[in-house]
């Protein structure tokens, strides 16, 4: 029987059934649909983490202490510090590769200024932070080289502070206080929201290192360095360059280990794409059985059919039908059925992402790698799961099957 | 005038389409057998109309079923056609049941939902010999000749009995078959639709197409021109029809006295309606 033929058969015969056909097909087409929506907003939180990250500041890497070793049992990270603003001041001045360094100095305490207090971390940084964080300031100014060699007492606020501290004022040109001691404000920095894991960025003080380190915190150690390289490619040299330097400022001999630690931010991103990567898997996971129920569905009526149409078999191989025409025909029918019901579940899945994303403000992401999967997974349903049914109709006895009421 | 040898063109010489040598069949249900057929030597010449008869149980449907391609013979030999049937494999059949033998059934068999003239392409679609086919106008000229030129777009369930049958017979002779097969095929319908259905094959068998009935009921081997009877797995009777009906001239009759009998009544009731 030629193809043309075959499908007109196969057509005509689903067309008979609408209802049955129907409901047959809205297995696949809620499973189809369900595999799109829910990878759409898989890879949406997938891309969306992605700007976060970039939003941390491109090209950047994070200095942080080494661990220290003591009769081989592991201080764990940051147990051994000899992170100092020298290290900071040296790789700027020595290391080609990076663009930008500042050290990070943290001090955490309670602010008085405005209408009361608030409790936030402060940061003692370089002049060059805002641009390795990619971080404007929304009114005012960032401080200068000149504030930093003068350890000026000046301050920028996060967003989040200035709504708390100011929420009626412009905080540009009041004064703070930490740790009693008294700040000017110079600047708002942009709002930059959460980081991946929940953390609030504008929930921050900035002020030149020079002042938080003989202000506030008056230790010789810091927390983090941080730079950036000129472009993402040259962050791997850039590190190189960086363990360089280090060693070299730490007085390492060449059989010591780090005694610090040097990440980027691909690192950061690899891990959190990997958890949004389980979190799709899952999805796609729970969609998948309900693709596979549909499938099932599927062979359900394809059986039933095959009993219901016995006579019609029997009828198709007395007038010359091989069982192989018969079996064509069954697979066939199932496999229109399902991609005609893949064909619409890919339509209502991505209406269904797009009115998501719309109404909820999810990212969904729907890659043609996904429809394509989709598409051939609900037709290879439609033959698995059509064969055994349209097997079992090839293989009737003609008589038997004529006699069939 | 359409052949009534295959489209093979292997047509015997002598003119046989079907001849049987020896034919059995055994059942076998557990450890008892059961002869159904029992040395069956049988043969039908091209333009022969032969009604086999016997009671249920006699073999005349294992007969036609093995006659029809669609079972085996335990032993015993089977040409058809000039082709040596029995031995065949299942796709074998299938395709000597498409390009040799046209069906025809007591409950009709079309396909439900399915518009006649697609009921009648169908075999043409399993055609496999590579021929290339105008099926629409095939099944088109069939139906023409079966009288239902008018009825091509309805589908069974708008359709009589006897137009079913119709539809069925057309579906039997698309192919154009070496023989007609008939399975008891008046067995749905009424007295004057059967006589109507037996005068198509009549006028069929006239136009030389070899036709085999096969019934339980002796009104009906009256229309063939040789009767076979059947009884245990055995032939018992195998001779021509003596004084052989016309059906179309009972058909003209049957109307006539219906005719004759409506006109009475309703004098009748003119007669009740005046006293």
């Amino acid at each position: 029987m030629k193809a043309s033929v075959l499908t007109r058969v196969a057509t005509q015969s689903i067309a008979k059934n609408k209802m049955r056909t129907l409901l047959t097909m809205l297995g696949i087409i809620i499973g189809v649909g369900a595999v799109i929506v829910m990878v759409a907003i898989g890879e949406g939180a997938q891309s969306q983490i992605r700007e976060q990250i970039e939003n941390l500041g491109t090209n950047m890497l994070v200095i942080t202490p080494g661990t220290s070793t003591q009769g081989g049992m592991s201080h764990g990270a940051g147990s051994y510090n000899r992170l100092k603003v020298d290290d900071a001041e040296k790789l700027s001045n020595e290391a080609v590769m990076l663009s930008a360094v500042s050290p990070v100095i943290m001090s955490f305490g309670q602010i008085i200024g405005g209408q009361g207090n608030w409790r936030a971390q402060t940061y003692g940084v370089a002049v060059s932070y805002q641009f390795i964080r990619d971080w404007p300031v929304s009114s005012g100014r960032f401080f200068d080289e000149a504030d930093v060699r003068s350890m000026a007492k000046v301050v920028l606020i996060g967003k989040t502070v200035a709504d708390n501290l100011f929420p009626d004022s412009d905080p540009v040109g009041q004064r703070l206080q930490l740790r009693n001691v008294p700040f000017q404000i110079i600047g708002v920095l942009a709002e930059k929201g959460q980081t991946a894991q929940g953390t609030d960025q504008d929930d921050v003080v900035l002020a030149p290192y020079t002042t938080v380190q003989t202000r506030l915190a008056g230790r010789q150690f810091i927390a983090q360095i941080l730079a950036s390289t000129f472009s993402p490619e040259d962050i791997p040299a850039a590190q190189e360059e960086i363990a360089l330097i280090m060693r070299e400022a730490h007085d390492l001999a060449q059989w010591e280990e780090d005694d610090f630690t040097v990440r980027n931010q691909a690192d950061l991103a690899e891990t959190a794409q990997g958890t949004t990567k389980v979190m799709t898997m899952l999805l796609a996971a729970i969609a998948g059985i309900s693709l596979l129920v549909g499938g099932i569905g599927i062979m359900n009526i394809m059986l039933v059919s095959v009993t219901e149409r016995t006579r019609e078999i029997g009828i198709r191989m007395s007038i010359g039908a091989r069982g192989s025409d018969v079996l064509t025909q069954f697979l066939v029918e199932s496999t229109v059925l399902s991609a005609i019901g893949g064909a619409i579940g890919i339509g209502i899945g991505f209406g269904t992402a797009r009115l998501l994303g719309q109404f909820t403000g999810w990212n969904t992401t729907i890659s043609p790698l996904i429809v394509i999967i989709a598409i051939g997974f609900s037709a290879s349903v439609g033959i698995f799961f059509g064969f055994y049914p349209a097997r079992k109709a090839a293989q009737l006895n003609p008589i038997e099957a004529l006699r069939y009421e | 005038m359409p052949s009534t040898a295959g489209p093979n063109g292997s047509e015997l010489s002598d003119g046989v389409v079907i001849r049987t040598d020896g034919l059995t069949k055994i059942y076998t249900t557990g450890t008892s057998e059961v002869r159904a057929l029992n040395g069956i030597d049988f043969s039908v010449e091209q333009g022969e109309m032969i009604a086999i008869i016997g009671a249920s149980g006699s073999g005349k449907s294992t007969l036609m079923n093995i006659i029809g391609c669609l079972d085996y013979p335990t032993s015993g030999t089977y040409h058809l056609d000039g082709i040596r049937v029995d031995g065949l494999n299942k796709n074998q059949l299938a395709d000597i049941r498409n390009q040799k033998i046209g069906f025809v059934f007591q409950g009709f068999n079309l396909l439900a939902r399915t518009q006649a003239i697609d009921n009648v392409e169908l075999p043409l679609l399993y055609d496999r010999s590579g021929r290339k086919l105008d099926t629409r106008q095939m099944a088109t000229e069939a139906l023409q000749r079966v009288g239902l030129v008018d009825r091509l777009d309805h589908e069974p369930s708008e359709l009589s009995g006897g137009e079913q049958q119709r539809v069925a017979i057309a579906r039997a002779l698309v192919t154009q078959p070496a023989i007609l097969l008939a399975d008891e095929p008046t067995g749905n319908l009424d007295s004057r639709t059967s006589v109507d259905v037996l005068a198509l094959f009549q006028e069929l068998n006239d136009a030389g197409i070899t036709i085999l009935l096969v019934t339980h009921e002796r009104d009906i081997v009256r229309y063939a021109k040789r009767s076979v009877e059947m009884r245990d797995g055995r032939v018992i009777r195998d001779q021509p029809v003596s004084g052989r009906r016309s059906a179309a001239q009972d058909l003209k009759d049957l109307d006539e006295r219906r005719a004759k009998r409506e006109a009475e009544e309703a004098s009748g009731k003119e007669l009740e309606a005046v006293g």
